[in-house]
């Protein structure tokens, strides 16, 4: 894996692979979000469980981008390969756009559903919390000033957050049985059925591809980025 | 290392320590609470756990900031660092330092500031043994963040945002405890609590001694 990890020869790879990933990513989405209008109507939810489509897989991708880049900046702590870190940083604000996306669907779905914008239900709260973490891994990445230093306090708070992300999980869905019972309707239904498993599953497929699309396009940015920065040092 | 506990807890009882502000300040917020809510004391003894568990997160988090960032920019941390003890153990003695001044006091004043919300009696142990076991666990995640800030000029503003998130389980299960009583149910809260705290002291040093190496290299 360190082979690939060289920026240059990352630089070359990613970037005869990005247009490939994108347009996999484009017609992933375009049929998805085409079986999705074409899906007829759930018997018990109407065209609401359309919103399933754009919300389960931000969901997915979201916690998915969290995993990822708790992973990189554990290869950039242990390895200290400016790579890594750069995957790190570009990861965060992906993660926390698609934790945002997925509140905002989830919320738009929640109105017909539940009757309100908002629930404390444990999967919403769960991912608010998530958010918050997102958001406060950023902000530390952009309060610390000295690039080396900032990969190296962020990958740990990535990691405190990785081990901690579990234990909150556990502990809002204890706090939600407690407040609520069993009153909260289970999104989706009972059960899912082909013709709604099949456009999921293009949109999942999509998501993630473009993911990972955005993911090197801003991993490229970083590494142009810093490339500039070390000339514009040099020239002066 | 003695010598280093017993330096901490001496500054921060010193003018510009955080004990007594953290104290205060702890006073402060549950007394405000009402203020906002309502005199409606059955509405205020129902919320008082979870009141009295975030002013404690709050007020703990107040002299976080200041844990490791005044001994970084006076040269003590270098030296602490020098030292034949490692880091990790430095981390964890700051700690308990910091629980002995902020939380053990929030905990022992817990019990009058409850009487305020009209808390039934029965809910009062609870109320204790929930902040005598949750409260090292603020301090030590509170550390964490300490420990990655200490080199950031405005860190107590970045503290909270990162680290109020992560104490969320112990905000849950603490004010859980309380609530388990007064509902007349018996449910594992304390446990877990218990279970969360101790993760947290244990794992809280080796990520805090990895802060201040980072911070210390530059």
């Amino acid at each position: 894996m360190l082979r690939y990890a060289n920026p240059k020869r990352f630089m070359d790879l990613s970037g005869a692979a990005l247009p490939w990933l994108a347009g996999a990513a484009a017609i992933f989405l375009v049929a998805g979000f085409y079986l999705g209008f074409a899906a007829p109507p759930d018997y018990q939810q109407g065209d609401t469980v359309k919103i399933m489509f754009v919300h389960v897989p931000a969901a997915w991708v979201a916690m998915m981008a969290y995993g990822l880049m708790a992973l990189s900046a554990a290869v950039g702590l242990i390895y200290r390969h400016p790579l890594a870190d750069a995957a790190a940083k570009a990861a965060a604000p992906l993660g926390a756009l698609f934790t945002a996306l997925a509140l905002v669907t989830g919320s738009l779905w929640g109105k017909p559903m539940w009757g309100a914008w908002w629930v404390w239900d444990g999967r919403l709260t769960s991912f608010l919390i998530l958010l918050l973490i997102y958001l406060g891994y950023i902000a530390l990445w952009n309060a610390i000033e000295d690039e080396t230093r900032a990969a190296r306090a962020t990958a740990i708070l990535a990691l405190v957050g990785a081990v901690n992300l579990p234990i909150i999980e556990f502990s809002v869905r204890w706090w939600t049985t407690l407040h609520q019972g069993e009153s909260i309707l289970r999104p989706g239904g009972p059960s899912i059925s082909a013709v709604f498993l099949w456009p999921l599953f293009a949109m999942a497929l999509g998501y993630t591809l473009l993911f990972f699309s955005l993911w090197i396009v801003r991993i490229r940015t970083e590494i142009l980025e810093r490339r500039a920065r070390s000339l514009m040092l040099g020239l002066s | 290392m003695t010598a280093l506990f017993f330096r901490d807890i001496r500054l921060s009882f010193r003018a510009g320590g955080g004990a007594m502000l953290a104290l205060a300040f702890f006073a402060s917020v549950a007394a405000l609470v009402p203020l906002g809510i309502g005199p409606d004391l059955k509405l205020l003894a129902r919320i008082a756990g979870g009141v009295l568990w975030i002013a404690a997160a709050l007020s703990a988090l107040l002299s976080l900031d200041r844990l490791f960032q005044a001994d970084f920019e006076d040269g003590s941390l270098d030296l602490i660092a020098l030292a034949p003890q490692s880091l990790e153990v430095a981390a964890a003695t700051k700690i308990a330092a910091h629980w002995l001044t902020t939380g053990l006091p929030l905990t022992v004043l817990s019990p009058l500031l409850g009487l305020l919300f009209g808390l039934p009696p029965q809910a009062y142990p609870a109320l204790v043994l929930s902040l005598l076991l949750g409260t090292p666990a603020i301090s030590a995640i509170g550390a964490v963040g300490a420990s990655l800030t200490l080199s950031i000029r405005r860190g107590g503003l970045i503290l909270p945002l990162i680290v109020l998130p992560l104490l969320s389980p112990a905000v849950i299960f603490g004010a859980g405890a309380v609530l388990a009583v007064l509902d007349g149910l018996s449910n594992g809260a304390l446990g877990l609590l218990a279970a969360f705290s101790l993760v947290a002291v244990v794992l809280a040093p080796f990520a805090c001694a990895a802060g201040v190496r980072l911070n210390l290299a530059g």
